[in-house]
This record gives structure tokens, C-alpha cells and sequence, in this order.
């Protein structure tokens, strides 16, 4: 009846696996009483759950995501203290625990940390930096969601019953074949990927169809912003990218459920092939994360600038460039596997070469703050940060791109040092300017700007002071992800390593600070013009937060910077002579319904519960198709209600002309 | 490529048109990325085609008759869905339904005549877990079974959108994407004839 399932899911093996599940259960529960308490079931169902608005589904991604980094963040501090401690001594962690945790930390940051809130900054700034009224396909990005969502829920439950992978975020076999690792772990790990792959595959088309064919009029593909720019590339991406990863977790899935052969040690498995595939995924995938950062930080660099960017045609090649380049990389990722000399040569100098665009980005952002009236909002702080922290990652991932180099630091702590040197400052951080900078788009009030400013210090001592010292155990031969060492020579840069994650932490409650002071403060901070930065690109034309219809006549653009190119011609928010009707997606239950489906059937796959597994299947056919049938799924805001709403806001500003 | 919907006489609205060529760029993407899912199970195939490990090897495995018979099953199913984009285009619902009838019927041969083949190996000892190429072999023509399988339960549900709803502009957008995905299916099978079944057997 229930598969594998019994009471000895429940992870009473360890006090602070124990400790874990009543947090995710308690927490689960006291979100649940409270919004019971405000009532706001029906408010949350109508208005956010099943809404298909771009906006709002933006919303939701970049909360799924900071409760994710909170999450991803607990498992890191946790191996930071493990080892801090762990000379010569078990610590505090078993070494399956310890396993798991690595394994989830890295899972979480990159699919549901980084992903959801790359894909909300999309959703919130790419339709409004085009000036179109609607991605391409509503109910797919509610799709999306849901299914990342589903994914998210997957990982989290494994808190509660059973255990998640042990086998790193990489997931690599033999190790996730079925006879090493006999449990549920991997297939957790697996059916997350599987079902958040698949969403972002359809996000990825859906934003290549929204930039490509949704612009306003008059605007030609070089006169979108460096952010939309870095969208499209990036959606390119995650479209060719992610059936990679589908065919790689999927084979192994087959090889662990139906005693298949891909990647085995007996029978003729071929397990270097896993690498192969894994990689051909998860190279452009460090592309996909980071492009959109690059945008974000060419947004606020010229924003707080009050400068043109510096060389954009260049920055836009740049941005092509490294997307074509991201899929003739990933061999760098193994090296060591023994391919010829020639075959890892080749792979080196692409590596080499592809960081060249991303130099060229490095002095469009430099030069575009010279002589530029800097102003230090926190968005700006991320972005110099970023530009001198990820420079020194940048030299480092240069050096590993040399195979001889690379064979002496494979596995070792300087390779988990690069790689969060990269994916820091360049996407982390890339993540929160965005997030800072188009809250006040989002939400209609600005963010506290100290508690933000204190909450970039301290990230970005923190990281110094959390993966520097890795480097340095990297060149002291530590390899990565050990539960215990005997090398006392390894401790103090260990401790100090777990003190850099204290001062992230003080980071992370800097943030949670920011938004609970912002939002008590909301009316002081109030935005009511909706170009809180006197903005020069299209989002800041409309209101904050935009009507549902983003604009009520779709903007003419006649230059790379429209907005402030309105502000020149006298033109900008001039009332229209009339209004006319405005038709606008209506709200879909088929997203959140197939996301629950998604979830239960990947938990009746992970549990071998077959009936459920049908059950579900069934259902999510039955959905789509009625949802396909469907063709009445717009309907019609006339024009006396858009012309109520725009005047409401025309009121707002105090009447210009 | 969309020019038969956008053309339609007595449809004229820009808007619906817009929507038709956006999900026609959309529906093209997932195709290339369900490419990409394709290629990548031909390169593991590839590796793997020599992995036999003692247990059989196609030789003894593949009938040409049969692979020859799915190959003609599929070939004129293409052509006869062609039919049936050649009548929504004529706005002829009847010939629509007809030809749609005929395209699954001859898809469904297809699925039969594999999964004959599937179970018949299997019975034999020559399972997706004898060996790394059997696995291989299973996976790349097995997903795309499971892709022609999904293509008939869409005729299904496309035929009865035709009963009841009629030829609407949202329909025949429908039928032109279902279209693609049957053509491609289509390619797919090709290369699985030409890398799978003639190298195996020859």
C-alpha cells in the first residue's frame, strides 16, 4: 500500500535530524495557523496562488527562493561548525548527516535559492522593461512556479521522511546507483531535479517567445536594456541546457528503478558518461545563473551612475558570446577523468577564452561609473563589491582552467573556494542589487537603505573571511566535504572560515531586518510617481506596483534609454486622449493543481508507491487537457475601468499634464 | 511555417494571429530542446552499442521486417496527418476527423508493432537489464514510443475538440502544433532507423 514506506521514515536516528523535522513541521504549521488566523485563505488562494500575472508570480518565486536561502544557509553554517571542530573527533555531525547536508546545501542553492530568484527577477523586470502587458504564456509561468515550487517541497520533505541524497549536489555514480546507495536519498534528490528541470525548461521558452515577439514598437533587439539582453541569452539556455539534465537524472533514475545499466559498474555501464551529461547541463547552468546578474548589475550601474553603460553593443556581444561559449566548457568540471591530452588542452583554452566577454563586462561596468555622479544606494554597493570580488574568482577559475593545474587542486577546498567566489558575489549578489532595486517596482515603497547597506558589510566580510581561508587549505592539499581530519595545520583557517559564516549570518538578519523596517515604514517610504530613481528604462514609466495591464497604451520607443529619452522630449507621463479596452489573462487554479500533482507523484515515485504514481499521472492528464481545451482564458478590463485606474493614479502624482 | 492560419479568409483579427505565432515560436523551442533530449540518448546509444557484455546484440535481436513495417506505419501516418492539416486548412471538419481517425489508427499500429517487439525481447532474456547497450537500446526507442503514445492520446483529445468545438481559430492552432510534434516524431523515428535498426542488423 504504501511502498517503501514505514514509521522508520521518521529521522529519529539523530537528535539533530530530529531537531531539523520539527523545525520544517513547526514551521510549516505556524505559517499555516497564522494565515488561518488573518483569514487570508481565500485572499491568497484568489489573489497570488492561482494568479497567472507576471508580477505577483515574481513575487512568489523570489519568496520561495529567500526561504530557501534561509534554509541552504543553516545546512552551510552547520558544515562550517562540523568542521571548525572536527580535528581528531567525530564533531557533532554523524557522517551520513554530514553527507546529507552538503548534498542538500548545494542542491537547494543552486535549484531552489538561485533559480526561483533568477527566474522572479525575470518575471518582475523583463515584461515591464519591453513595455508588453504579459509574458507570452501566462498559465505556463504559473506552471513553472509550481513545479519549481513542487521540486523546492520534495527537498524539504525529505527533512521529515527519510533522508535526502548523500551523494553531493552532482549526484555522481556508482556512488547514486542503486547498490551503493540502497535508500531514498538520491531519488529525492532525482524526482526534485526532474520536476524543477522541467519547469524551468518551459520558463526558459517562455521568456524567448516574451522578448522576441511581445517588444513595444520601436524597439529593435539593440535597444532593449543589458538586463533584457542577458534574459534572452540566459532563456536560450535554460532551454537547450535543461533536457540535459532531464536525460542525465533521468537515466540514473532508470538505473536505480528498473536495474538499467547506464551508469554502473558491472554489465557495460559507462559512468563517465553521467559526467558527460550532468555537465552539458551544468555548465551553461553557471551561465544561466550569472547572465542575469550581469544584467541586474548594468541596470544599477548606469542607474546610480546617471550614466549612459559604457559600451553596450560590446556588453550585448559579450553576453552572446559567453552564451554560445557555455556549451564547449564542460569538460573543465573533469579533467582528471583521463581524456587524452589534447582532448582536456582543447576544453582548457575554451575555458580561457570564455573569460574574455567576461572581462570585457568587468570594464563596461568600470568605465560607466568614471566620471558618473555615483550614488550608494545598496544596489550599487552589491554591484562594486561584486565587480572587485568576482575578479579574484575570475583568476582563480583561470588557473583551474589549466589541466595540469587542475589535476593538483581537483576535489580539494580551492575548488569549492572558485566556485563560491563566482557564485557570490556574481550571482548572490548580483540577486539582492535586483532585489533592492526593484522592490520598490514590485511593491509601491522603497527599502530601508541602511539596514540594506549594513547587510551588504557584512556579507561581504563574511564571504572574504568564510572562503579565502578555503583557498588557502586548498593549496594545503584539503579535500573537499570531510566529516572529520587529523591535520591540525587545517583547524585555525577552518575556524576561521566558520566565523566568516557567523558574520553572513549577521548579513542574512540584516536582510530580514530590512524587510520587516521597510515594510513598517512603508507609507514614509512611499513611491507614488513610480520611477523612485529617476529611472531611465521602461519599468519605471508605470506605476508601482503596475496595474495588471502594465500599460495602459503601450509605449513607442525611440531610443537603447526610453524612459529618460520621454523625460528629454517632455513627453513622459502625458494622459492619452483615450483608453480602450484591455484584455488580461484570468486567474487558472491548473498551475498550483498540477504542481500539488507534480509533488505527490515525485513523492510516490521516491516511496515506490505505484497506485499514487498512476493516480497522479492520471489526474495531471485530465488537468492539462481540460486547461488545453479551454478558450476563454482572457478576460476584458474596458476602458472606463482603465481610464478609473490610470486616473487614480494621475491623482496620485498630483495632476501633470 | 504558420502562413495557412494567419491567411485564413474571413479570420482576420492581428491578435489571434499574434497569439498563433507565439505559440508556434514557443512550440518550436520545446521541439529543439526535445531535440536535444533525443541527441543526447543517440550519443549515449552510440557509446553504449558495443557494451553487450556476452548477452545479444541487435543481429540476433532486430527483425528488418518489423522495423520496416513500424518505419512505413509512421511514414504514412506523417503524410496522412498532412491530409488532415490540408482539410482544416479547407475548413472541411468531416475530412479533418476522418484523416485524424486514419493517422491514429496507423500510430497505434506503430506502438503495437513495438511494443510486440519490446515484450518479445524481454521474453527472451534480452531486457533493459542485460546489458548497458539493451539499456540504451530500451530508453532511446522507448522514449520515443512514449512520445507517440502522447501524440495519440493528443489526437484524441484534438478530435474531440473538433466534434465539439469545430474548426475555431484556437483548434486549428491546436492541429497545426500537433502537426509538428507528429512531423518530428517522424525525423526521430528516422534516426532511430538509420543509427538503430540498419547499422544493427547490416
Amino acid at each position: 500500500m504504501f511502498g517503501k514506506l514505514t514509521i522508520e521514515a521518521l529521522p529519529l536516528y539523530s537528535a539533530i535530524a530530529a531537531g531539523g523535522a520539527l523545525v520544517t513541521v513547526g514551521g510549516a504549521f505556524i505559517v499555516f495557523v497564522v494565515i488561518t488566523w488573518l483569514k487570508a485563505w481565500k485572499y491568497l488562494w484568489t489573489e497570488w496562488l492561482t494568479s497567472v500575472d507576471h508580477k505577483r508570480i515574481g513575487v512568489m518565486y523570489i519568496v520561495l527562493a529567500l526561504i530557501m536561502l534561509m534554509r541552504g544557509f543553516v545546512d552551510a553554517i552547520m558544515m562550517r561548525a562540523q568542521q571548525a571542530m572536527a580535528l581528531n573527533s567525530n564533531g557533532y555531525l554523524p557522517p551520513e548527516h554530514f553527507d546529507q547536508i552538503f548534498s542538500s546545501h548545494g542542491t537547494i542553492m543552486i535549484f531552489f535559492m538561485a533559480m526561483p530568484f533568477m527566474t522572479g527577477l525575470l518575471n518582475i523586470g523583463v515584461p515591464l522593461q519591453i513595455g508588453t502587458r504579459d509574458v507570452a504564456f501566462p498559465f505556463l509561468n504559473s506552471l513553472s512556479l509550481w513545479l519549481t515550487s513542487a521540486g523546492a517541497g520534495l527537498v524539504m520533505v525529505s527533512l521529515v521522511i527519510g533522508k535526502f541524497s548523500t551523494a553531493g549536489w552532482t549526484g555522481y555514480p556508482p556512488y547514486s546507483g542503486i547498490q551503493s546507495n540502497p535508500g531514498v536519498g538520491v531519488d529525492y534528490w532525482i524526482w526534485a531535479l526532474l520536476i524543477s528541470g522541467f519547469g524551468s525548461t518551459l520558463s526558459g521558452i517562455n521568456f524567448v517567445v516574451t522578448i522576441l515577439k511581445r517588444r513595444a514598437p520601436g524597439m529593435t533587439l539593440m535597444r532593449m536594456t543589458p538586463f533584457t539582453w542577458t534574459a534572452l541569452c540566459t532563456s536560450v539556455l535554460m532551454t537547450f541546457a535543461f533536457p540535459a539534465l532531464t536525460v542525465a537524472a533521468g537515466l540514473l533514475a532508470l538505473d536505480r528503478l528498473l536495474g538499467m545499466h547506464f551508469f554502473t559498474n558491472e554489465l557495460g555501464g559507462n559512468m563517465m558518461n553521467y559526467a558527460n551529461l550532468f555537465w552539458i547541463w551544468g555548465h551553461p547552468e553557471v551561465y544561466i545563473l550569472i547572465l542575469p546578474a550581469f544584467g541586474v548589475f548594468s541596470e544599477v550601474v548606469s542607474t546610480f551612475s546617471r550614466k549612459r553603460l559604457f559600451g553596450y553593443e560590446s556588453l550585448v556581444y559579450a553576453t552572446a558570446a559567453i552564451a554560445v561559449l557555455s556549451f564547449t566548457v564542460w569538460l573543465h568540471h573533469f579533467f582528471t577523468m583521463g581524456s587524452s591530452a589534447s582532448v582536456n588542452a582543447f576544453f582548457g583554452v575554451t575555458t580561457m577564452i570564455i573569460a574574455v566577454p567576461t572581462g570585457v563586462k568587468v570594464f563596461n561596468w568600470l568605465l560607466t561609473m568614471y566620471r558618473g555622479r555615483i550614488t550608494f544606494h545598496p544596489s550599487m554597493l552589491w554591484t562594486v563589491g561584486f565587480v572587485v570580488t568576482f575578479v579574484i574568482g575570475g583568476m582563480t577559475g583561470v588557473l583551474l582552467a589549466m589541466p595540469p593545474a587542475d589535476f593538483l587542486m581537483h576535489n580539494t577546498t580551492f575548488l569549492v573556494a572558485h566556485f563560491h567566489n563566482m557564485i557570490i558575489p556574481g550571482v548572490l549578489f548580483g540577486y539582492l542589487a535586483g532585489y533592492m532595486y526593484w522592490f520598490p517596482k514590485a511593491f509601491g515603497f522603497r527599502m530601508n537603505e541602511p539596514w540594506g547597506t549594513a547587510a551588504f558589510w557584512f556579507w561581504i566580510i563574511g564571504f572574504y573571511l568564510a572562503f579565502m581561508p578555503l583557498y588557502v587549505l586548498g593549496f594545503m592539499g584539503m579535500p573537499r566535504r570531510m566529516e572529520q581530519y587529523n591535520d591540525p595545520s587545517w583547524q585555525p583557517w577552518l575556524i576561521a572560515a566558520s566565523l566568516g559564516a557567523v558574520l553572513i549570518l549577521i548579513g542574512i538578519a540584516c536582510l530580514v531586518m530590512q524587510l520587516a523596517v521597510s515594510i513598517r515604514d512603508r507609507r514614509k517610504a512611499a513611491d507614488v510617481t513610480g520611477d523612485p530613481y529617476d529611472g531611465r528604462t521602461l519599468e519605471w514609466a508605470t506605476s508601482s506596483p503596475p496595474p495588471p495591464y502594465n500599460f495602459a497604451v503601450l509605449p513607442e520607443v525611440r531610443d537603447r534609454e526610453p524612459l529618460l529619452d520621454m523625460k528629454e522630449r517632455g513627453v513622459v507621463w502625458q494622459r492619452p486622449r483615450a483608453y480602450e479596452d484591455i484584455e488580461i489573462p484570468k486567474n487558472s487554479a491548473a498551475g498550483v493543481v498540477l504542481g500539488g500533482l507534480a509533488f505527490v507523484l515525485g513523492f510516490g515515485m521516491v516511496w515506490h508507491i505505484w497506485w499514487l504514481v498512476i493516480a497522479c499521472g492520471l489526474a495531471m492528464w485530465v488537468t492539462l487537457a481540460l486547461r488545453a481545451s479551454d478558450d476563454e482564458s482572457d478576460f476584458v478590463l474596458t476602458a472606463a475601468e482603465v481610464a478609473g485606474i490610470e486616473g487614480a493614479r494621475y491623482r496620485s502624482m498630483g495632476n501633470p499634464t | 511555417m504558420n502562413a495557412n492560419v494567419t491567411a485564413m479568409p474571413g479570420r482576420p483579427e492581428t491578435a489571434e494571429s499574434d497569439v498563433h505565432e507565439q505559440r508556434a515560436l514557443g512550440f518550436w523551442l520545446y521541439l529543439m530542446g526535445d531535440a536535444v533530449i533525443f541527441a543526447l540518448l543517440f550519443m549515449t546509444y552510440g557509446i553504449m552499442v558495443g557494451n553487450t557484455v556476452g548477452g545479444p546484440a541487435g543481429k540476433t535481436l532486430f527483425s528488418l521486417n518489423n522495423a520496416a513495417l513500424e518505419t512505413a506505419l509512421l511514414l504514412v501516418s506523417s503524410m496522412t496527418f498532412g491530409f488532415a492539416s490540408l482539410a482544416s486548412r479547407a475548413g472541411n471538419r468531416s475530412a479533418v476527423l476522418s484523416w485524424l481517425l486514419i493517422t491514429f489508427v496507423l500510430g497505434a499500429g506503430f506502438i503495437f508493432l513495438e511494443v510486440r517487439e519490446f515484450l518479445g525481447m524481454i521474453g527472451a532474456g534480452a531486457g533493459p537489464d542485460r546489458s548497458g547497450f539493451l539499456s540504451a537500446f530500451f530508453t532511446l526507442v522507448g522514449t520515443h514510443g512514449t512520445h507517440v503514445s502522447v501524440g495519440l492520446v493528443w489526437i484524441l483529445i484534438m478530435s474531440g475538440q473538433v466534434v465539439f468545438k469545430g474548426l475555431s481559430v484556437p483548434v486549428v492552432s491546436r492541429l497545426f502544433r500537433l502537426g509538428l510534434f507528429w512531423h518530428f516524431l517522424d525525423i526521430a523515428w528516422v534516426g532511430i532507423f538509420s543509427v538503430v535498426y540498419l547499422p544493427g542488423l547490416l
